[in-house]
Order: structure tokens, then C-alpha cells, then sequence
């Protein structure tokens, strides 16, 4: 509290007032996306709340407390820890690659005693928030210059180094394409963008490269499953063949035969859009594709009220990344991508995952609360 | 709000917009490939996930029997008690089979098996521990169950053959399906199926092996059955149903089981075969689960060749039994009569060739009667070039020789009706004289079977009726009308009586082996065939010819007989064939008459009752 009280803001709400700003429409919205989760995770084990639906429940509860600590804590709060936190998790990052270095194991997460922490999941909040108050703190005719680009690219490689050194291709990609997305509705020029996008194929060829053996095939898999219809394109043949059955109305809750009797891989995990569409059909899987869209657009509507810059950014940056969770998770499991591991937002069986998106969404619900807040660019306690 | 803020907004929110909408197309990309892959294309994946979900699993008919006249087994599907274990539902596999040691004899070598055999296979297919067993060790293991965890009574279906090696040569056996027999059918791809491989088992397979059934099941991706869908039961196979009387082919084999042999006992008034027996034999058994290299070896090489039906596959000449056929060629010709006699001296001359009879002394005057009761091979020397071979060959053809009945078992073998047509065929040479002094007493190129000597009896003795030899029993059980072939009963009445004579006469070859003590008599003929030409400096040495007890067993004559009984009413035929058996009047005439007295008194006796119960004949 030390640190509001230096604000010493006459505006501060009351908490009464921010849980009663706090908007418990899209907190609704969320906790159905989270149900449909439960209940898909509860049809999967068969018919059972064990292994998995028990868990994911009280991961959620978690997740929603803390969503909603998040979503009360003084915007000002977040933009002030904004580099501190990317600190931290580019700190962790460097652990965790030194003690794969060291051989304790290649290992993406730190072990807390409590839970595990993915150093990833929480960088892409983290990043986020940085390059939100790096652009906050420009001009606009600074937004525009080229070496403000500088300290920004700085920000977004670093963890991207480490990230892909663990290697996790899935966690890079959604790094730098959450970055960009900052760097873009910041206001970069246009052409930059433009520019880089032509520079990335030769780039791409050069990063295949350094992709790893078992990266590879998941590219060359992706482009020709049939290829390999017992091995590693098995996993897309088996998805497309549960979605492509499930029809119109799907086959019924608990019934979906290529998830009940295992066809289907990972179902619990990262095919478990696969399960909705085939148990609940299109109008299953249309239905959560709705709710996404009717949190994703609460999220862009309410950014351009937001008065910061920071704010702003906060909520797209955060957005994007929820976005981003989404459809390639949903475009991998129908063969639109290929296979890298993302799971399905507020859905999939699995803590890390749900515990980022919640953070996020709770800073945007934040961002929300704090709209009127104006921050000089200066920074907030400057 | 500062202007600076201002730009700050209104670029944000141009920008926002964008990534708004990029996001808003992406999604439709969503959806687009979700409607594509959920409603223009959901039937091609609703067939591959039900081609997934659902496995069809065969289900076996069962074989049919074979069976004889009344319905005894001769080939039967009979179950087999196993005993499977499921490696997932024990504790420990090692633990479970040591458990059921207890009621089963398991060796070291099946412990092996089934521990390798459980590393290969997913833990939820059954292995089988042991099969054959018999009921009160399989009951066992059933009341013992909850001690033996994962362990799986199996009742399945084997081939028995009861009667082993009796009628091996006609039954035949069956034997996995081999690469080269697989039609598509997925039946016959079955782990465990058998088809006939030879003998009735491979003619009538399509027969006995019924229709398959299949169960429609639900399956999880690594085969496990989850459920049953839906079911449609085997369909067994038809019983065949033989002609043969199982207890009469087993006196046959038997009484001729120290031999190389052939018997054949035929119902001369309808064809039906009752016996039809060669030794030595195998036992089809062996083969089932395929047999040892070792045994095969053995049959394979044995100089008796058990693999061989001797009484259709097995050609030999005639002999002295193929005179009935040169003397009602003669007789029928009007070239002879019964007063007609012929002066054997014990020599024929034909051209610059010495023919020789086999009485030293020779037979003196006699007439064809004699000729036949004493089988006088000078008279018929004289008699077969007097009448010519094509008389013969055309008499010697209603009787069946040369023929291939197509009786329904396989290998049947044709012999040789020889005729100067023949002759030109096969060696491109004109027929001479001494071909048909040769054939006047059944030797030189006439050859024959035992089924087709059998036959020859059978016609002989029903009055010269065109009964057709068959071993399967009619449908309908009704006798096959017999066309009669036109031949004087006055002329086959001579030849029947030199047949009577055989045993009756005292001067009869086989007289010393008639049948005593019955109200009926039997009639026959003789037929000693060499299997060496015989050399004149043999013939003309001190020992004269060699006798056959004193030569190698592969260098003696063949000893042959047929006959029928009783003279009065005449009712079976028999032929009796012994590979290098020695001479057919003292070797083949006593098992031919022990044959036909079984047949006339127990198979009657049989055939009586069974007709007195009225079921089918």
C-alpha cells in the first residue's frame, strides 16, 4: 500500500467502487468458457471428474481470485512494476536455461515448492507490460522514429533467445507476435512492418536451420499429413476425422467415439477443441468460438476509452495474446497450422496456461476499472 | 488531454481497429474450415471414424461330418477344451501359470512361450496356455477360477478323426490354409482355420466348411473390444454322408493290415461302395496341426507308399481275374461254346514266342469253364487271339476297365483298356499278336484298379448291369436305376459258373480257401501278376522259376482276387489287391472270402436292423 499512498491520488476508487466497476458480465463470460472446460475434461476421463475436471476446477478458482486481485490493483501499480517484472522474468528465463546448461535437465519451469513456474508464461505477461510503458512513455513523434525502435527489439529478443534455446517454438512465436502487436497499434510505421514481413522469408529459411529434428517434422507433417498417417501426422488425421464426424449437432456429450475409445491424441490437452466439436458439433464449437469473440471484443471496445497510453496497449498486448492462444490452438487441431503445442484458452487441462490467461485478463479488467486514470508520460511516479 | 495524447488515440485506435479486424478474419477462417470440415465433408470423416470404431471380427463355422451309412463319425468337429491366459487381468503372469500348474501340466517349454509370446502382444489378447484337455481337467480349472486370476476357459473346435488311419485315403485331411489358397475370403485368412487338403476333406470342403459369421464389435484404438454391436451366427457345415460301413472298413483294413493292399467291397446292385481300404495308412489326425517333418519323411520314403490310395491310385494288371472279360468277349462273339475244349500242353506258340501257362504239367482238354475254375492260361492264349483284341477292348470297357469313375475322392487313376488305337499312341508301333496273348490272361498293357476290378465283379455278378460305383449316399437314399448292357445271360451264366468254380471245384484255384460250413457259396478269381519278366534260363533251371517266398518283397508278384457272394443270390463284389503279396489263389482268395462272409452276414445283419428302424438305407 506503500506505493498508492505515494500517488497519493485524490481520484483513487474505493474498493466498493471497483467491484462494483469491475464488470461480472465478462467475469460470467469467463467462468461459462471455464465450465465448458470442466465439463469437457469431466467427458473425456469417461464420465468422471477425476483426473482431470477436479483439478481444473480448483485451478480455476485460484485463477479467478486472482484474476480479480489483479483486476483491482491500481493500474498505476502495474505501469510502476512494468520493467521490474520483465526483469524478474527474463532472470528466471536465464536460470532456467543455466540449469539446463549446468545438466540438471532441460526444464522450462522453476520449481517453487508450491507449484511450478513457467519463466515463459509469465515473460509473455511481463513483455507485454514493458513494451506498454516503453511506448507510453514516448512522444508521439518519438512513436514514429526509427530508433525508438531499438530499446522495444531489445526487449522482445532477449526472451526470445532464451525461449527458443529450452526449445519451445510455440512459446517464441506467441513471444514476438504479442511484441509486434504492441509495436503495431502503438503507431510504428506502417512500412516497417511491411518491410520486416519481406525480410522474415529469408529469415524463416535461416531459422529452419536451428530447428530442432522433432520441430521439423511437425512443419513437414503439417504440410502433408498423409504422409505419415501412423506416425506424426496421426494426431491431425485423428483430429480432422473426430471434428469432420461430429456434424452439425455433434454425436452427444460423452459419445464422441474417436475421443471416448482414444482415436483422438491429447485429448485433455491440446485436441480438446477436437472433443467440444465432435460431442457438441458445430454448434458446440461456434458456441465457444462465440464467447471467445464476446471477450475479445469487450476487450478492444473498452481499450480505446482507456485514457493511457499504457492502459491501451495493456489491453491489446493482453488481448492478442489471448487471441493468439485461440486460434492457433483451434487452426492446429483443424490442420490449419501446424502442430506446436498451444493450448486452448481457459479450456485445456493445465495450470500454467490458465494462470497467464487469468493474470491477463485480469490487467485488462484492470485497465478497465482504471480507465479514467490518466498517467503522464513521465511514468506514474515520476 | 494533451494533443500529443490526442495522436496518441487516434493512431492507437486506427490501429486497434486493424488488429480487430485481422483478428475478426482470422476467426472466420475458423469457422470457414470448421463448416467445411464438419458439414461439406462430414460424411467422408463419419465413415473413417466409424471405419475406427468399428472392427468386424469372423466368427468360424463349424466343419461338417463325415459320416458313414449310419451316421458313424468318421470325421468330426469335436471341442476342444483350452485354456487361454489374459496377461493384464493376473497379478503376475509367472504367478498365475505357476497357480495352474496345479491342474494343468505346463512344460518349461509352453512357460517360455507364453512369457515371450506376452511381451509381443498387447496385454489384453489371449494366449493360449494348452489345448486338448480333457473334461475333468478342464472342469478343474473352471471351479478353480478365482485362484487363477487372468486365466480363460475356451471351448473351440478341431478336427477328430476316430477312426485314425481306417479311412485316411478317402477322408483325406485338413491342414492350414497355405498362401497359395487364399481366394480373398477372409475366412480363410483366419489365424487357426483349416481347410481340406486332401482326399473328401478337399472335394467336398466348400460343403463342409459352412458359412462364416461375423460379429460387428466396437474397438478403442488399441483393439481392445469395448462392446458388441451386432451379431450374425456361423453357419455350420453339411454333413457328408458315405456309403461306406465304417465297421466293414475296418474289417477290410484290418484283415489286410501287415499288407501293401487294397480292398474294395461294393453293393453290386446299386454301386454303393461299403469299403474301400489301403495299406499301410497314416493317421489323418497328424496333420491337423500340421505334422512333424519327421513323420512326413517317413511316409514320404516308406517303400509301401502310405500316402497312396492303392484301391484308386494304384494301377496294376489284371491278371488272371481279367479272364471273365476275354471269355464273354468270346462267348458273346459266338466263337466258342461251353462244349468247345482246348488241349493245354502247358505251351503256346505264337510266331517265334513261347507263351507258357503257369501248370507245368499243363490242364489237359478243357472247356471254359474249367478254363476259368483252373485259370488255364494257354486256353486263353488261344481264345484272346481267336476273338481279337477289339472284342476285348470293347467288352473289357463295359465292365469299367479303363475308366475313371470320378467317384468324388481324389487321385483316381484311369488303367489302360488297350486296343490298337492305344497301342499306335503310345508307342506308335502296330498291335502284334503277342499283345494280345499277353492281355488274353491280363497282363502286358492292360492295367487296372481295384475300384474298377471291383466294379468289373459287381456287373459280372448283377447280370451284366451298368451299376456306376459311388460313395456318397443318395439324398434321397433311392437305388440308381441300372441300365442293363445287353449281355446273353446264358453266356454270363458260363462265366459266373467258372467263378463258382474257383472256390467250389475241386480243382479250383482257391478251392483249398473256400468258405465251410455256410447255406451259401462264393465265387471268385484269381490273379497272379509278375512284377519281373520271368527269363527263360530261369524257367529252364534246375529250380525252375523262383518261388516268390524266396525273392525280395519288391520283386514278388502281386497277388489278386476278385469275387461276390453268395453264388445263389449274388449280393457284394470284392476286389482284393496285395502289392507284391504273392499269388492271388493262396494269398488273396482267403481274405477275399473272410471279406465277403463279413459283408454278407454282419453288414446285413446291420443293414437289416437299420432298415427295421426305419431310418434311411
Amino acid at each position: 500500500m506503500s506505493i498508492l499512498a505515494r500517488i497519493g491520488d485524490h481520484k483513487r476508487k474505493s474498493l466498493r467502487q471497483k467491484l462494483a466497476d469491475l464488470n461480472w458480465f465478462i467475469v460470467f463470460i469467463i467462468i461459462c468458457v471455464a465450465g465448458i472446460g470442466f465439463a469437457m475434461l469431466y467427458s473425456v476421463a469417461g464420465g468422471s471428474i477425476d483426473p482431470w475436471a477436479k483439478n481444473q476446477f480448483i485451478r480455476f478458482l485460484i485463477g479467478l481470485a486472482m484474476m480479480i486481485v489483479v483486476a483491482i490493483i491500481d493500474i498505476r501499480v502495474w505501469m510502476f512494476l512494468a520493467y521490474p517484472l520483465y526483469a524478474v522474468a527474463l532472470g528466471m528465463l536465464v536460470v532456467v536455461d543455466v540449469m539446463g546448461e549446468m545438466g540438471m535437465g532441460a526444464q522450462r519451469w522453476i520449481d517453487l515448492g508450491f507449484m511450478n513456474l513457467q519463466p515463459s508464461e509469465f515473460m509473455k505477461i511481463a513483455l507485454v507490460m514493458a513494451l506498454a510503458r516503453y511506448f507510453h512513455c514516448l512522444s508521439d513523434e518519438e512513436t514514429v522514429q526509427i530508433k525508438s525502435l531499438i530499446k522495444p527489439i531489445i526487449l522482445i529478443i532477449l526472451p526470445v533467445v532464451l525461449v527458443l534455446r529450452q526449445p519451445d517454438l510455440g512459446t517464441t512465436l506467441l513471444i514476438i507476435m504479442g511484441g509486434v502487436a504492441i509495436l503495431f497499434a502503438a503507431g510504428v510505421r506502417m512500412w516497417i512492418f511491411v518491410l520486416s514481413f519481406l525480410a522474415m522469408i529469408p529469415a524463416l529459411i535461416g531459422a529452419w536451420q536451428f530447428l530442432q529434428p522433432y520441430q521439423k517434422l511437425r512443419v513437414l507433417t503439417f504440410l502433408d499429413p498423409e504422409k505419415d498417417p501412423l506416425g506424426a501426422g496421426y494426431h491431425i488425421i485423428q483430429s480432422k476425422i473426430a471434428l469432420g464426424s461430429g456434424g452439425v449437432y455433434g454425436k452427444g456429450f460423452i459419445q464422441g467415439t474417436q475421443s471416448q475409445l482414444n482415436f483422438l491424441p491429447e485429448k485433455h490437452t491440446d485436441f480438446i477443441f477436437t472433443v467440444i466439436a465432435e460431442e457438441l458439433g458445430l454448434i458446440g464449437g461456434l458456441s465457444l468460438l462465440g464467447l471467445y469473440l464476446i471477450l475479445l471484443a469487450y476487450a478492444m471496445i473498452v481499450s480505446v476509452s482507456v485514457k493511457s497510453q499504457f492502459g491501451r496497449l495493456l489491453i491489446l498486448g493482453m488481448a492478442f495474446t489471448f487471441f493468439l492462444y485461440l486460434f492457433i490452438n483451434i487452426a492446429m487441431v483443424m490442420g490449419l497450422v501446424p502442430v506446436v503445442g498451444v493450448p486452448l484458452p481457459l479450456v485445456s487441462y493445465g495450470g500454467s496456461a490458465m494462470l497467464t490467461l487469468m493474470v491477463g485478463f485480469g490487467l485488462i479488467l484492470s485497465t478497465a476499472i482504471h480507465k479514467e486514470t490518466s498517467i503522464p508520460r513521465g511514468g506514474a511516479f515520476a | 488531454m494533451k494533443p500529443s495524447d490526442k495522436n496518441k488515440l487516434k493512431m492507437y485506435t486506427r490501429r486497434a481497429t486493424l488488429v480487430s479486424g485481422g483478428m475478426l478474419l482470422l476467426s472466420s477462417a475458423l469457422i470457414g474450415r470448421m463448416y467445411y470440415l464438419q458439414v461439406t465433408s462430414r460424411s467422408q470423416y463419419e465413415l473413417l471414424a466409424e471405419q475406427n470404431r468399428i472392427s468386424m471380427r469372423l466368427l468360424a463355422p463349424t466343419r461338417g461330418d463325415i459320416v458313414d451309412r449310419y451316421g458313424r463319425p468318421i470325421a468330426a468337429s469335436t471341442t476342444d477344451y483350452r485354456v487361454n491366459v489374459i496377461p493384464e487381468e493376473t497379478e503376475t503372469l509367472e504367478d498365475t501359470l505357476k497357480a495352474l500348474k496345479a491342474y494343468v501340466p505346463i512344460s518349461q517349454r509352453d512357460n517360455e512361450r507364453i512369457l515371450k509370446a506376452s511381451k509381443k502382444q498387447r496385454s489384453f489378447m489371449p494366449i493360449s496356455v494348452a489345448s486338448n484337455l480333457d473334461w475333468e481337467t478342464f472342469s478343474n480349472v473352471n471351479v478353480n477360477m478365482p485362484d487363477l486370476p487372468g486365466i480363460q476357459p475356451d471351448v473351440g473346435t478341431t478336427r477328430l478323426y476316430p477312426e485314425k488311419e481306417l479311412a485316411a485315403h478317402i477322408i483325406g485331411y485338413v491342414g492350414a490354409v497355405s498362401e497359395e489358397e487364399l481366394t480373398g475370403d477372409p475366412l480363410l485368412e483366419m489365424p487357426e482355420f483349416k481347410i481340406g487338403k486332401n482326399g473328401i476333406e478337399k472335394v467336398l470342403d466348400e460343403k463342409l466348411r459352412g458359412s462364416a459369421g461375423n460379429s460387428k464389435v466396437e474397438v478403442n484404438v488399441l483393439g481392445r473390444v469395448i462392446r458388441e454391436l451386432s451379431r450374425q451366427d456361423s453357419l455350420s457345415g453339411e454333413t457328408a454322408k458315405l456309403t461306406i460301413d465304417i465297421e466293414m472298413q475296418k474289417f477290410a483294413a484290418n484283415r489286410v493290415r501287415d499288407e501293401s493292399a487294397a480292398v474294395v467291397v461294393m453293393d453290386i446292385h446299386n454301386g454303393e461302395i461299403l469299403a474301400i481300404a489301403s495299406t499301410p495308412s497314416f493317421d489323418p489326425n497328424d496333420f491337423n496341426g500340421g505334422i512333424s517333418q519327421k513323420k512326413w519323411d517317413a511316409l514320404r520314403e516308406d517303400i509301401r507308399k502310405p500316402l497312396i490310395n492303392k484301391a484308386v491310385s494304384g494301377q496294376y494288371s489284371p491278371g488272371s481275374t481279367f479272364k471273365m472279360v476275354v471269355a464273354l468277349a468270346a462267348l458273346e462273339d459266338g466263337i466258342v461254346t461251353v462244349e468247345d475244349t482246348h488241349f493245354c500242353n502247358s505251351r503256346y506258340q505264337i510266331g517265334n514266342r513261347t507263351a507258357y501257362c503257369w501248370s507245368k504239367g499243363g490242364h489237359g482238354k478243357i472247356n471254359i469253364i474249367q478254363a476259368l475254375g483252373q485259370s488255364c492260361d494257354v486256353y486263353f492264349y488261344d481264345l484272346a487271339v481267336k476273338v481279337g483284341i477289339d472284342k476285348i477292348h470293347d467288352m473289357a470297357a463295359k465292365f469299367g476297365i479303363g475308366e475313371r469313375f470320378n467317384i468324388g475322392i481324389m487321385s483316381e487313376a484311369k488303367g489302360i483298356n488297350p486296343n490298337s488305337d492305344w497301342k499306335r499312341g503310345y508307342s506308335n508301333e502296330p498291335w502284334s499278336g503277342g499283345d494280345t496273348v499277353n492281355v488274353g490272361i491280363g497282363q502286358g498293357f492292360v492295367s487296372t484298379t481295384a475300384l474298377q476290378l471291383a466294379v468289373m465283379a459287381s456287373r459280372l455278378a448283377n447280370g451284366g448291369k451298368m451299376i456306376w460305383p459311388k460313395i456318397f449316399m443318395d439324398e434321397t437314399g433311392t437305388e440308381t436305376f441300372a441300365q442293363d448292357m445287353g449281355i446273353n445271360p446264358e453266356n454270363l451264366a458260363i462265366v459266373l459258373q467258372g467263378m463258382s468254380d474257383v472256390y467250389n471245384h475241386e480243382r479250383g484255384t482257391a478251392f483249398r480257401y473256400r468258405l465251410r460250413n455256410k447255406e451259401y457259396t462264393l465265387a471268385g478269381k484269381s490273379g497272379t501278376t509278375q512284377v519281373t519278366r520271368i527269363s527263360t534260363e530261369e524257367r529252364n533251371s534246375e529250380g525252375g522259376v523262383i518261388k516268390n517266398n524266396e525273392k525280395e518283397w519288391i520283386g514278388r508278384d502281386h497277388a489278386i482276387f476278385v469275387g461276390f457272394g453268395p453264388v445263389e443270390t449274388p449280393k457284394y463284389a470284392v476286389s482284393v489287391l496285395l502289392e507284391h503279396g504273392g499269388s492271388g489263389s493262396t494269398d488273396a482268395s482267403p481274405i477275399a472270402r473272410d471279406v465277403l462272409e463279413y459283408v454278407l452276414d454282419k453288414h446285413s445283419e446291420q443293414e437289416e436292423q437299420t432298415v427295421d428302424q426305419g431310418q434311411p438305407v
